[in-house]
C-alpha cells in the first residue's frame, strides 16, 4: 500500500502518542479534522494501524510484576506451508506476547508473559516443546527492561534549559 | 564615599541592557511556567556525539587544538558546506571553528570595522547584532522589516539607508525572532544591492538546517556573493547542541585570515572536546537532524495554527523554530501582553519590542517545546485572550 507523505505523517505522530486529540494531529500536518479522520479510518481498515496500545511499565504495580521470557524455538519447518503453520500454533496462546521467523541459529523467536517463573517453565514444557515441530526450545528470562519499542522506562530527561533565552 | 568618576568604558555604558534580562528574572522566579522564551532546542545533543565527546575525553585528547580548529572537523565542515548547501571553502584557510556562531559574530565584525563604519542590521532582529557592532567601534544603522510583508527585508529598504560610511549587512535567514526565511529570488534581489554599494554580508545562518517548506539557499551560494560574504554558522540549533559552544566561519581567504589573526590572540582556540563531538555530529549525525526538523515543523503547524485561531494572527514561518505573532488585536503593547499573560497564565513568551522597533505589537514564541506543553499554553492564552 503506497501512502502520501502527510498520511505517514500521520501514522508517525500516532505511533509516538496515540492520545493526541485528532484536532491537534490535524493543524500538525495541516489538514482539516475531516480528512484527518478519515485518513486513519482508512489507515485502520487496512490494518495499517493494526492497534493502540499503551505501554506499561507493570514492575510498579504490586502484585503485578510479571515475568518475561524470551524463547529461541528450532522447529523442522513443513513442505507447503513453511513456518507459517507452527508458528500459528504458538501465537495463538495468548500468554506469547510476539512470535518472529528469525535469521541465524535458531527459527522462532516467542516472547511470553507470566505471572511467574513456574508458570512459564510449565508452557514451556508442557504446550511449547510438545508440538510437533518443534526440534529444541532455549529460555531467556528478561531481568530488567530499560528500554521497550523505543520507550526509555525510566526517563531522567526533564527540561534543563534556562526559562528564557535570546 | 561618594563616587565622582566611572572607570567602565564609555562604549559599555551605552549598551543598552538586554530586554530579556527583566523577563527572564520574572519568570525564573515563578513555578509552574511553561516557557515559550526558550531559544534553543528541546532536544538533548544525540547521544552519538555525546559518546564520541566522551570518546575523546577517554583518550585524552585535553590539549589545545589548531587556532583554526581541529583539520580534520574543518575537512567535515568544508564537505558538509559543498553538500548541503553547494558552497564550497578551503578547510585550510577558509574556515574557522569558533566558541559558538556568537563569537563568530564578534570576530566578524572585529575584522571588518574601521571606527565609525556603519553596519546594517535589519530589525526585528537578535539582540546581539546591535551591541556587537558597537563594541567593534562601529555604528549599527537599523532596517525595519514589516510584519506586514512577513517580515522580509525589501532591498529598497536597505538602499534608504546606505551612506559613505556603510560598511556591511548582517543577514539572518531563517530569522530569530521572526521565523522568516528568505528564498533565492529574495536573496538574489539583495545582492544586487550588496554589489551595487560594495557591501560586506555577515551571513548568521545558525537555523540554516531548521527551513521547513523550500530547500534552503545559503547567501553565498548567490552568485558573486561568497567573495563578499563572511558567512556564520555552528551546531547550536539544527545539531541541538548550544552548551558545547561551537560555532564555525567560512569566508574568503582574506577575512578568514583577518578574523583569525584575533581569534588567535583572543580565544586560542574553541574547546577541544566540543570539536571532538562536532565531527561526530558532521560524519553521522544528520539523520537525527532530519528526525528533529520533521518533529519542529509538525509543532510549527500545530502551534501557528493554533494562534492564528485564538485571533492572534501569525505568517507560517519558513524556519527557525519561532512564531511571531501579532497582538495588536488585543490593544496591549508586546510588554503589557507578555507580563500579564505571565503573571495570569504562566507562559513566559517574550515581548516583540526587545528585537527592535518593529517587533513592537509582536511576541515570540518559541515552539520547541513539547506537543503536550504546546497545546498547554494554547488552552491559557485562550484562556488569557476570552478575559481581555
Amino acid at each position: 500500500m503506497k501512502l502520501s507523505e502527510k498520511e505517514i505523517e500521520i501514522v508517525e505522530i500516532l505511533e509516538k502518542n496515540a492520545r493526541l486529540p485528532v484536532e491537534t494531529i490535524a493543524k500538525m500536518v495541516s489538514l482539516t479534522v475531516e480528512e484527518t479522520e478519515q485518513i486513519i479510518k482508512k489507515l485502520e481498515e487496512a490494518k495499517v494501524i493494526v492497534q493502540y496500545a499503551t505501554i506499561v511499565d507493570w514492575r510498579k504495580i504490586d502484585g503485578h510484576e510479571g515475568v518475561t521470557a524470551m524463547i529461541d524455538v528450532k522447529v523442522t519447518p513443513k513442505r507447503g506451508v513453511g513456518f507459517d503453520e507452527v508458528a500459528e500454533r504458538i501465537y495463538r496462546f495468548p500468554e506469547v506476547k510476539s512470535v518472529y521467523l528469525m535469521s541465524g541459529a535458531y527459527d522462532l523467536s516467542v516472547v511470553i508473559e507470566g505471572r511467574s517463573m513456574s508458570e512459564i517453565a510449565h508452557f514451556v514444557s508442557e504446550k511449547l516443546s510438545t508440538l510437533d515441530s518443534v526440534i529444541s526450545t532455549t529460555t531467556h528470562f528478561i531481568l530488567k527492561k530499560y528500554k521497550h519499542d523505543g520507550t526509555v522506562f525510566e526517563q531522567g530527561d526533564q527540561d534543563r534549559r534556562i526559562v528564557v533565552a535570546p | 564615599m561618594q563616587k565622582t568618576k566611572t572607570y567602565l568604558s564609555e562604549t559599555v555604558m551605552n549598551l543598552k541592557p538586554s530586554g530579556i534580562r527583566r523577563f527572564f528574572d520574572l519568570a525564573a522566579s515563578m513555578e509552574g511556567v511553561i516557557s515559550l522564551g526558550v531559544g534553543e532546542p528541546d532536544f538533548v545533543t544525540s547521544w552519538s556525539v555525546r559518546e564520541a565527546c566522551i570518546l575523546s575525553l577517554e583518550q585524552g585528547y585535553t590539549s589545545y587544538t589548531a587556532n583554526a580548529g581541529l583539520l580534520e572537523l574543518r575537512e567535515e565542515i568544508s564537505r558538509y558546506l559543498a553538500r548541503n548547501f553547494q558552497i564550497l571553502y578551503d578547510p585550510n584557510s577558509e574556515i574557522v571553528v569558533t566558541v559558538g556562531a556568537s563569537q563568530a559574530l564578534d570576530l566578524a565584525l572585529r575584522a571588518i570595522i574601521n571606527p565609525g563604519d556603519e553596519v546594517i542590521v535589519v530589525e526585528p532582529s537578535f539582540v546581539s547584532y546591535a551591541p556587537l557592532v558597537s563594541l567593534a567601534g562601529g555604528v549599527p544603522v537599523f532596517v525595519q522589516t514589516d510584519g506586514k510583508q512577513e517580515f522580509k527585508l525589501q532591498p529598497e529598504q536597505i538602499e534608504k539607508t546606505i551612506t559613505s560610511r556603510t560598511k556591511a549587512m548582517i543577514l539572518c535567514s531563517p530569522n530569530n525572532p521572526t521565523g522568516t526565511v528568505l528564498n533565492r529570488r529574495e536573496l538574489e534581489a539583495i545582492s544586487a544591492i550588496v554589489q551595487k554599494y560594495d557591501l560586506i554580508v555577515i551571513s548568521d545562518e545558525i537555523y540554516a538546517e531548521l527551513a521547513y517548506d523550500e530547500p534552503y539557499t545559503s547567501f553565498p551560494s548567490i552568485p558573486h556573493m561568497q567573495e563578499r560574504t563572511i558567512l556564520v554558522n555552528g551546531f547550536s540549533k539544527g545539531f541541538a547542541m548550544t552548551g558545547w559552544r561551537l560555532g564555525f566561519i567560512a569566508a574568503p581567504k582574506e577575512f578568514a585570515q583577518a578574523i583569525l589573526k584575533i581569534h588567535q590572540y583572543a580565544m586560542m582556540c574553541a574547546p577541544t572536546m566540543a570539536q571532538y563531538g562536532a565531527i561526530e555530529a558532521l560524519k553521522n549525525g544528520e539523520s537525527d537532524v532530519e528526525e528533529m526538523k520533521k518533529s519542529y515543523r509538525r509543532r510549527r503547524n500545530y502551534f501557528v495554527q493554533s494562534l492564528n485561531e485564538l485571533g492572534l494572527s501569525c505568517h507560517l514561518p519558513g524556519g527557525a523554530f519561532y512564531a511571531f505573532p501579532s497582538i495588536q488585536s488585543t490593544g496591549l503593547t508586546s510588554e503589557q501582553f507578555a507580563e500579564r499573560l505571565l503573571m495570569e497564565e504562566k507562559v513566559a513568551v517574550v515581548p516583540g519590542n526587545v528585537f527592535g522597533q518593529s517587533g513592537e505589537g509582536y511576541i515570540r514564541c518559541s515552539y520547541a517545546s513539547s506537543m503536550e506543553q504546546l497545546q498547554e499554553a494554547i488552552r491559557r492564552m485562550k484562556r488569557f485572550l476570552e478575559r481581555l
